[in-house]
């Protein structure tokens, strides 16, 4: 955390995605959203699945991606913590809910312990959501083939992957503008996002419950993302109302958390 | 040439001929359970004798009879329930075999039929000459005992039959008119003209139709017409089931992917024509395929929406696909259980068998575009997957009620229709707040909780936890600490079901380390059921 701290508040955050990305749904809603909106469109043709186009996120995402999206037809690689599960699941889940929302399809490869209650918590549409707990060995070739029709695929390789595979299935991803999620080590992706802090908050000793996660996704990658970035979220939901806050170490914390976008010089 | 009846005025009975079969419960009986029916049967429904066999008859017992009363006449009696359906499904082979004689036939009930007597009394010569044709041929085919009655109208050739007659056309009135009323079926109506002094069918005839209307009511005027022999039943034909299936063979096996994809196309093609000449769609298609091995592979492939040409021809060919190449890829892994069999040798005949058939009218595609390129195309590449692993593996999940994060998920093939395995409305107390888990374990973890003493921790049947939970570790990992933690939320589910019952107390605990577990106590141990991920 010894770091500049370059942008607003989760709020500025979201008037500032609300400008420079479409939504999905603007994009499925065809030219006449597009064209009372009577704003310039950066992302692409409405309705093109060119390699343009920018799936939305929710807005506490923004700042990680480049584009403030999911980039059709780039890979992007979540990492786990090292050594503990500090949310690395609720992040990926996260990713895909604006997605899904929007009416576009989701497909979950090899993650037979998804909390499906959870996914659709975060707004995923379980009916757009495909899973395939088990795609056996010949895994790639399932991946290959729902990259062909899938908008988002999440891959939790079942073995260590060679630098031949995850190249070929991110070059058919490029191709089809279909966005490649995989979990686990993957080389080359366009960006990485990796949980480094993760803290529960609502659970005392012996009382309260899990309320939300408070946890540090640092993204880094290519081009702009040279320089890693770090970003502070709250899931599920945004950050905690002040005045919700119960005691008084978690207040002072919130106050200070009010600055989401943290850029490590 | 008695045998033509003239196309009469309009109004007149159909010269008819009716197939009977004496005693069909007791002969269903036989043919389906294997009762036999040379002995003396009897088929009871409520108490009441329905149907006996001749060895009963000639005992005494007679339809209507009480059980007790018919088992005191003819003590070695054998009883049987009456079921319907064990009639009806004994009676088809019956009908199938009259079918290969004559066309056109009409069900009444089971063990009774009737054809238009005109066609096969040409055909055959004689009203008399079909009549032995059938009576032969249903011997020979089912072996089955039966008789032929001819006459005007139905009601009355289903009479004859009962004697085997045959009443030559213009007679049947007076062969009606010296029955007894009780052939009419309506006891309630024969015992009031019996106590009016009416005695035979010719007898009630012989009353006014408009009296008769007025005094009994349209249920007597009908009989009334029957008696008189003025039966205006219209003729309706059984329309024999369509053969929907279709089915391929080829002298060459098909042991190629793109060979099998173009003999998929042309039946593929052919499937649909059928079932779009009789107006139909399949939602499901089943897909049957002999190697030249001699084995058969099967498999059903769901569609949620109407199957199109190119739908089932895309299915047939990933069918295809995945038994032909399958084989090959799959035969060094180890195969899963829901891998299909793979085939020894190439495909020497292929069926295609619609499944689920509706009236196209029913499907119709969303008017605004409810399924779109995009869904289309999602849809064609998830079907792809279930071709390379079965349609099991590839699921979609719903969403219902339940208490743990396990039950309330329920993952349905992709294609099948998406119900709940429990229904989410009735409130579920006990369900775990939100947020829920992101990964749910499929079977729970083993672990460890110890209190700050290190020693473990407990929690008793009247739910006291023995000390607070300190440190937790999971499977064989290192202890952690417990930085905060809620608990015993008790879950007693199904005590009432003995395999199913469950009783477990779960605890949310948050660790030093950022993450959060939901861990159970159950029969004595700790479980982790669920990551906060």
């Amino acid at each position: 955390m010894a770091g500049r701290m370059v942008a607003g508040t989760a709020a500025l955050s979201a008037v500032a995605a609300a400008n420079l990305v479409r939504p999905a749904s603007a994009l499925a809603g065809g030219a006449g959203s597009a064209a009372t909106a009577g704003t310039p469109d950066p992302t692409g043709l409405p309705g093109s699945a060119g390699i343009d186009q920018v799936l939305p996120v929710p807005t506490m995402l923004t700042g990680l991606l480049p584009g403030r999206g999911l980039r059709r037809g780039s890979t992007v690689n979540v990492l786990p913590h090292r050594s503990a599960r500090l949310g690395a699941t609720s992040l990926l889940l996260a990713l895909l809910a604006e997605a899904s929302r929007a009416g576009l399809w989701c497909a979950v490869v090899g993650v037979p312990a998804l909390g499906v209650t959870a996914a659709a918590e975060l707004g995923i549409a379980l009916d757009r959501l495909a899973l395939v707990p088990n795609p056996g060995p010949d895994w790639p070739a399932v991946v290959a083939a729902l990259i062909d029709g899938v908008d988002v695929v999440v891959v939790a390789a079942p073995a260590a992957v060679t630098a031949q595979v995850t190249g070929r299935l991110a070059a058919r991803a490029r191709q089809r503008g279909c966005v490649l999620v995989p979990c686990g080590r993957w080389d080359a992706p366009d960006v990485t996002l990796q949980v480094v802090n993760g803290r529960w908050e609502g659970l005392g000793p012996g009382r309260g419950r899990l309320r939300r996660r408070e946890m540090v996704v640092s993204a880094r990658g290519r081009g702009a993302l040279n320089r890693p970035r770090e970003i502070r979220i709250w899931l599920p939901g945004g950050p905690p109302p002040a005045a919700a806050a119960p005691a008084t170490g978690i207040i002072r914390r919130a106050r200070r958390a009010e600055l989401t976008l943290v850029r490590r010089g | 040439m008695n045998a033509v009846t003239p196309a009469g005025r309009p109004g007149s009975p159909t010269r008819a001929l009716v197939v009977w079969c004496p005693d069909w419960p007791v002969t269903a009986a036989e043919i389906i359970d294997g009762v036999p029916a040379t002995g003396p049967v009897a088929v009871l429904h409520v108490n009441r004798v329905v149907a006996c066999s001749a060895a009963a008859r000639a005992d005494g017992v007679h339809p209507g009879l009480r059980r007790r009363e018919a088992q005191s006449r003819c003590p070695g009696l054998t009883v049987l329930d009456h079921d319907p359906a064990r009639d009806a499904r004994a009676f088809e082979p019956v009908v199938a075999a009259i079918e290969q004689v004559v066309a056109g036939v009409e069900v009444h009930r089971p063990g009774a039929c009737a054809v238009a007597a005109r066609g096969p009394a040409r055909y055959f010569g004689g009203e008399e000459a079909a009549a032995e044709q059938i009576v032969e041929h249903v011997a020979q085919a089912c072996e089955v005992e039966s008789q032929v009655g001819v006459a005007d109208g139905f009601f009355a050739a289903g009479l004859a039959a009962r004697t085997g007659r045959i009443v030559p056309p213009g007679d049947s009135r007076t062969f009606l008119a010296g029955l007894p009323l009780r052939v009419l079926g309506r006891p309630e109506l024969a015992g009031l003209l019996r106590r009016l002094g009416l005695r035979t069918l010719g007898d009630f005839a012989a009353l006014p139709a408009r009296d008769v209307l007025a005094r009994f009511g349209p249920d007597a005027a009908l009989a009334h017409r029957l008696a008189a022999g003025r039966d205006e039943q219209p003729f309706t034909p059984r329309q024999p089931p369509p053969e929907l299936s279709v089915t391929a063979d080829y002298d060459e096996p098909l042991d190629r992917v793109d060979a099998a994809a173009f003999a998929a196309r042309a039946l593929a093609e052919q499937l649909h024509d059928q079932l779009s000449g009789y107006g139909l769609a399949c939602t499901r298609v089943g897909i049957e395929a002999v190697t030249a091995h001699g084995q058969e592979l099967h498999r059903v492939w769901r569609h949620d929406g109407m199957l199109t040409a190119a739908a089932i021809t895309d299915r047939l060919r990933w069918q295809l696909d995945g038994w032909l190449t399958g084989a090959a890829a799959r035969r060094p892994g180890a195969g899963t259980a829901a891998a299909p069999p793979a085939p020894t040798a190439g495909i020497v005949r292929l069926r295609l068998v619609p499944d689920g058939v509706l009236a196209r009218v029913a499907l119709q595609p969303g008017l605004w575009g409810e399924i779109g390129e995009e869904d289309a195309r999602a849809r064609r590449a998830l079907t792809r997957v279930q071709g390379l692993l079965g349609p099991d593996a590839v699921v979609t999940a719903v969403l219902g009620g339940g208490r743990s994060p396990v039950d309330q998920v329920r993952l349905v093939p992709w294609g099948d229709e998406r119900v709940p395995a429990r229904p989410g409305q009735p409130p579920w107390p006990g369900r775990l707040p939100p947020p829920a888990p992101a990964v749910v374990l499929p079977a729970p973890l083993p672990a460890e909780v110890y209190d700050a003493a290190g020693e473990p921790v407990t929690v008793s049947a009247r739910l006291v936890v023995s000390a607070a939970p300190a440190r937790v570790a999971v499977g064989t990992g290192a202890p952690v600490d417990v930085i905060g933690w809620a608990g015993p939320w008790p879950l007693d589910e199904r005590w009432w079901a003995p395999a199913e019952a469950r009783r477990r107390a779960r605890f949310q605990v948050a660790l030093a380390d950022g993450s959060a577990l939901l861990i159970a106590r159950t029969d004595g141990r700790w479980v982790v059921e669920a990551v906060y991920d």
